[in-house]
């Protein structure tokens, strides 16, 4: 910042011999190395406008040669400089030049952070696509070659995502060089390129003729299975998907299927999940064939897994397995392999697990029918529904939906009350807040009769529980319910027992009524609101707690649009000036608010005829100013004026730089 | 260069050498100055050491001097900087210290070397780059700063980077914080190069080296009811190369070794190292002194080697019932226990350490003094960190404790020992021979003689 406004105050930027055009640029080079990252990060980002100012011959030899040795900046500079010269090549000459763009990329290829090698490594391979085929083994491929054969496992962990780019347009010489450097970072000494070569391994299959990746890849991929580092090993998981796609059903019986049968099987867990976690994609991926053979028992081993987190997992792709399975005959495997499987889950011993399976079993009724869903899985969910871990029954219920097309809800109602009941009386109020947002569904499946003689009450004393958070659900749940079961029903029984709390004796209470109030009088309309409401609201502003005084000026405010001129003019208006005058500044304010938007209103409805044309109205306004004017001759100073709009821009752009990386950091 | 023969000490002894000593002279102490840790990095070429005032000193090896052939390389201070600050605890009403706990070097993956260091909450991933390149050149304003008349610039300057003097740079890169309830006592890299873990008294987190809003909890030793607390955890290391395996020891004087391959979480052990304890030597202290204060697996990752307060016990991964071998590092304090306990030294946790072929361990004891003991000859020697011989090269002369009854020449005696001058923490280079042993705020570096 401190550049940009010491820069504005300086001598007459514009004007006198100097040439106007190239200040703002100037200002923009100067700012690529000032002292705050933000304006630096500013200049890398307007990187573009630099080099279309500088000319392609100067971007080359001055500008490219200044951003490779940039390499000590913040990370946050360097992925934006990654970002930028991935889209460079225009400004540098063209496909002819777009090799110049390799020195700076192969410097931030090498850097430690991962965000900014990756983001490096992305530009390169947009690049690529740029070299023509003779570029591409004359600068390219060296490139890659370097990096792959780099001091630092940075770079080679960097060479392993770059050799899928180049293979399909490289010789064959060359392709077999290729092929050979990313054998041998298969086997490198550090864990890390291993990791980086198992997760670029599918990617390079998929550009490699059939026949090498039966000869090349899958002897990489049968030996980073059995790496000693787990990590490599859970990796070789995700690259068996894409592997398996490309061969044959022979092929994969022989090929890929021992060493998958080895994973499922591995010592460390954590592979285990992996397959777990990855099921329905190797699924899919394997074929009906082997999925029958081989998968299920597979699975079968899963979810009885000695590790709770492995069998959450497997447990978590019960459903999609189903779903996969052919049509003719999902239905038997399913009752006679997994559903046995799946009764010991429901007792697990680990509340992970039993809640993985409680979001996805009621899916299953749709695949096993009514029959079977009353039969086998009913009990299931019964027995759900009664789990000592509140997540498993919040599952359960959050997903009636699909039982509901299935058999009904009728049929769990019996069991289903008891649950809500505890659930909404829970000690946690995270449980009770949950519990809250699926009544409006209950309500719309269970039908009004049910409701009102079971769940009103609930909903009715979650309007006084002690913490806020669950009143205000509360409100909100009134107010949806009301739009299900409209207003002659919220006449006859919710607005009479919320307007009754206008008396309570606790002041938070009686709060409760002119939040509700807020929520319900659009659904209700302007009936009910004139007749039932407001005169309540009116009474309260008498209340001698502050907060519900003021709380009354803001519903006068909020339900001002239904109400009509009379009631306004002759109730509203009154009660609100009254508190205008309040002794407390708060209420005081909050009634001037309210105030000033009722006279809008008033004004509006005395012109009916211009009620559509809002905008001639608000000119009448006297809270209407003309927008104020910068004095002095700002405008002549246009770059530095741009720099400022552009600064608050920058920051921004890199907050959501930063959530990005912060989110890709995590994962 | 292994100069191994002859010599007083004869046969395949190692002649040691002073070589440096780093810190103040003067015995006037300043609390911040106390060393907290030493620890050398991957290669040896650099050398950090943590103190009690927060700070990390990295020296480095200056490159081999081509005339004086027979000395290798100094180390010369190479980067300083603060490490942690003393922080304010305000829900606890605790202050947090800014000692530096422990210093972990990470494997080199670029240019840039990286550490992470630790104080009793907080743990610091920190990053020192050297920079021989500065940029030079503005457009609007000159190299001191001064303004250019705007109406002077006709044409575009781009910077250009001009060689300047070696600038090293340290610069904080992540910060794990708020993972521990109790006192961090040991951190540890996996093998994997990915995640580490970081013990306190009760509890060892798994995290990876990019994440720190997140950590895994991987053993718990807190009983539901704290008054049932038996023992602590007081060191934990993972193994050198299968990344699977981590151990840690305990105030009971028991190793566990845990395989996170076999779930999760790690609160029931696979193996459990422990040596039936001699009655004959049981005493009040029994349990005291067998406290574990430190656990180092060895290079080749066969053994493990642990030190409690009288020995240093050497333990085969695969036998469990006893260690291979025991060496006692000062027998003769076993009838002092009793003021040592008094003193508060019994509490005293020493530090060991194995040499680049593991065929020697080195730990430290009281008297400025610090112990060798050679795992193939069974020989053993002791020493002195001192400035009365601190002229380069002159070889270290042995010394003796004499326990009781007549003081020879040259002994000295038990009830002469300065408990006030102990040496917890030294450091092996991983491939020479080249130790760095701290004494209260010296740090002091010997080298084998080379003829």
């Amino acid at each position: 910042m401190a550049g940009a406004s010491e820069l504005g105050t300086g001598p007459g930027a514009a004007g006198g011999d100097g040439d106007d055009s190239l200040y703002p640029i100037a200002v923009l080079i100067d700012e690529l190395r000032n002292e705050d990252v933000q304006l630096r990060l500013n200049s890398i980002k307007k990187l573009s406008t630099i080099a279309l100012a500088l000319g392609v011959e100067r971007t080359r030899s001055e500008l490219l040669p200044f951003l490779t040795d940039t390499i000590y900046d913040e990370d946050e500079v360097l992925l934006a400089l990654a970002e930028q010269l991935g889209n460079f090549t225009g400004l540098v000459g063209g496909p002819d030049f777009a090799h110049c763009l390799l020195p700076p990329l192969e410097n931030l290829a090498t850097v430690e952070e991962t965000v900014v090698r990756d983001k490096a490594v992305e530009s390169l391979r947009q690049i690529s696509q740029e070299h023509t085929p003779v570029a591409l083994e004359a600068y390219f491929v060296p490139l890659v070659k370097r990096l792959a054969s780099g001091d630092w496992f940075t770079s080679r962990t960097s060479a392993c995502g770059l050799f899928s780019v180049c293979y399909p347009r490289a010789s064959n010489a060359v392709k077999a060089e290729i092929r050979q450097q990313f054998r041998s970072l298969c086997s490198d000494d550090t864990p890390m390129v291993r990791r980086a070569a198992a997760s670029k391994l599918g990617e390079f299959a998929k550009v490699l003729e059939l026949d090498s990746v039966k000869s090349g890849i899958v002897p990489l991929f049968t030996s980073l299975a059995s790496d000693e580092q787990d990590s490599v090993r859970l990796l070789a998981v995700e690259a068996c998907v894409s592997i398996a796609q490309l061969l044959s059903q022979d092929d994969l019986e022989t090929l890929v299927m021992p060493t998958l049968r080895q994973a499922a099987e591995d010592k460390s867990w954590r592979v285990r999940y992996m397959v777990a976690d990855r099921f329905s994609e190797l699924q899919k991926a394997m074929g009906p064939k082997i999925t029958l053979n081989d998968l299920i028992p597979a699975f079968q081993n899963l979810l009885k897994d000695c590790e709770a987190e492995v069998r959450a997992a497997a447990a978590h792709e019960v459903k999609e397995l189903g779903e996969n399975l052919p049509i003719e005959d999902r239905e038997t495997i399913i009752m006679n392999q997994i559903l046995p499987y799946i009764k010991e889950l429901v007792s697990d011993t680990n509340q992970h697990v039993k809640s993985a399976l409680a979001s996805v079993i009621m899916g299953l009724s749709t695949i096993l029918g009514k029959e079977n869903t009353i039969e086998h899985l009913l009990p299931l969910f019964l027995a759900q529904l009664k789990d000592e871990c509140p997540e498993v029954r919040l599952n359960i219920i959050s997903n009636l939906d699909c039982v509901n097309e299935v058999i009904g809800i009728r049929q769990l109602s019996q069991s289903l009350l008891p649950a809500i009941v505890e659930l909404a009386e829970d000690a946690k109020w995270r449980v009770r807040l949950a519990i809250i947002e699926y009544m409006p569904l209950l309500a719309g499946q269970l039908g009004v009769e049910f409701f009102d003689e079971k769940l009103n009450s609930l909903c009715m004393a979650w309007l006084v529980d002690h913490v806020y958070a669950i009143r205000e659900a509360a409100t909100n749940n009134l107010m949806k319910l009301v739009q299900k079961f409209g207003t002659e029903w919220a006449q006859n029984t919710i607005v009479p027992k919320v307007l009754v709390m206008a008396n309570d004796p606790n002041y938070l209470h009686r709060m409760t009524t002119l939040f509700c109030i807020n929520a319900l009088s659009e659904a209700c309309g302007q009936e009910i609101t004139t007749k039932q409401m407001l005169p309540i609201v009116l009474k309260m502003a008498g209340d001698q707690v502050a907060n519900v005084r003021f709380n009354v000026a803001k519903s006068l405010q909020k339900i001002g649009p239904i109400l009509d001129t009379n009631a306004l003019q002759g109730e509203v208006k009154p009660v609100l000036q009254k508190l205008g005058q309040d002794e407390d500044m708060d209420v005081k304010y909050f009634a001037q608010e309210a105030i000033s938007v009722v006279a809008q209103r008033l004004r509006k409805l005395d012109f009916p005829v211009k009620d559509s044309g809002e905008p001639s109205v608000p000119r009448a306004d006297k809270n209407h100013f003309p927008r104020p004017t910068v004095p002095g001759e700002d405008m002549g100073k246009g770059p530095v004026y741009q720099l400022r709009g552009d600064t608050r821009d920058t920051l921004a752009q890199l907050e959501i730089a930063e959530l990005v990386h912060f989110s890709q950091s995590t994962d | 260069w292994v100069g191994r023969g002859g010599g007083a000490g004869g046969g395949n002894d190692i002649q040691w050498c002073f070589s440096q000593v780093k810190g103040a002279v003067d015995d006037d102490v300043a609390e911040a100055d106390i060393i907290s840790t030493v620890e050398f990095n991957h290669s040896g070429e650099l050398l950090a050491t943590g103190d009690k005032g927060g700070r990390v000193v990295i020296f480095q090896q200056e490159q081999e001097n081509k005339i004086q052939s027979h000395s290798r390389g100094e180390y010369n201070v190479y980067s300083t900087f603060q490490s942690h600050e003393p922080e304010f605890d305000y829900l606890k009403s605790l202050e947090i210290e800014e000692k530096i706990n422990k210093i972990r070097w990470l494997p080199q993956k670029n240019a840039a070397q990286f550490l992470l260091s630790t104080n009793d909450k907080t743990i610091k991933l920190w990053k020192i780059s050297e920079r021989d390149k500065r940029p030079e050149g503005y457009n609007l304003k000159e190299e001191d700063g001064r303004y250019r008349d705007p109406t002077t610039v006709t044409t575009l300057r781009v910077p250009v980077f001009r060689p300047m003097d070696l600038m090293v740079e340290a610069s904080p890169r992540r910060i794990f914080a708020n993972a521990h309830t109790y006192h961090i006592n040991s951190i540890s890299i996996n093998s994997d190069y990915e995640t580490y873990l970081s013990a306190d008294d009760l509890r060892i987190n798994l995290w990876h080296l990019e994440i720190t809003d997140r950590s895994f909890n991987i053993v718990d030793i807190k009983p539901a009811n704290m008054e049932e607390l038996t023992e602590v955890i007081t060191a934990a290391e993972f193994h050198p190369n299968s990344c699977n395996t981590f151990v840690y020891s305990s105030s009971k004087g028991t190793i566990r070794l845990c395989d996170m391959r076999a779930s999760a979480l790690c609160d029931r052990h696979s193996k459990l190292f422990e040596e039936p304890e001699d009655p004959s030597n049981r005493s009040f202290f029994s349990e005291i002194i067998s406290s574990i204060s430190d656990v180092k697996f060895s290079h080749s990752g066969r053994y493990m080697m642990t030190r409690d307060y009288l020995s240093v016990k050497i333990w085969d991964l695969n036998m469990e019932n006893r260690p291979v071998e025991t060496y006692q590092v000062h027998e003769y304090l076993r009838s002092k226990l009793c003021s040592l306990y008094e003193n508060d030294c019994i509490f005293d946790k020493f530090e060991c350490c194995w040499n680049g072929s593991d065929s020697v361990v080195m730990t430290g004891s009281y008297n400025n003094f610090f112990r060798m003991f050679d795992r193939n000859t069974k020989r053993d020697i002791t020493l002195e960190a001192s400035r009365e011989n601190n002229k380069p090269r002159t070889v270290l002369k042995p010394r003796k404790v004499c326990a009781s009854g007549k003081r020879k020449k040259d002994e000295i005696s038990v009830d002469s020992l300065d408990f006030n001058k102990k040496i917890l923490h030294t450091a092996w280079h991983p491939k020479e021979n080249i130790i760095a042993v701290a004494t209260t705020n010296n740090l002091y570096i010997f080298q084998d003689k080379v003829n």
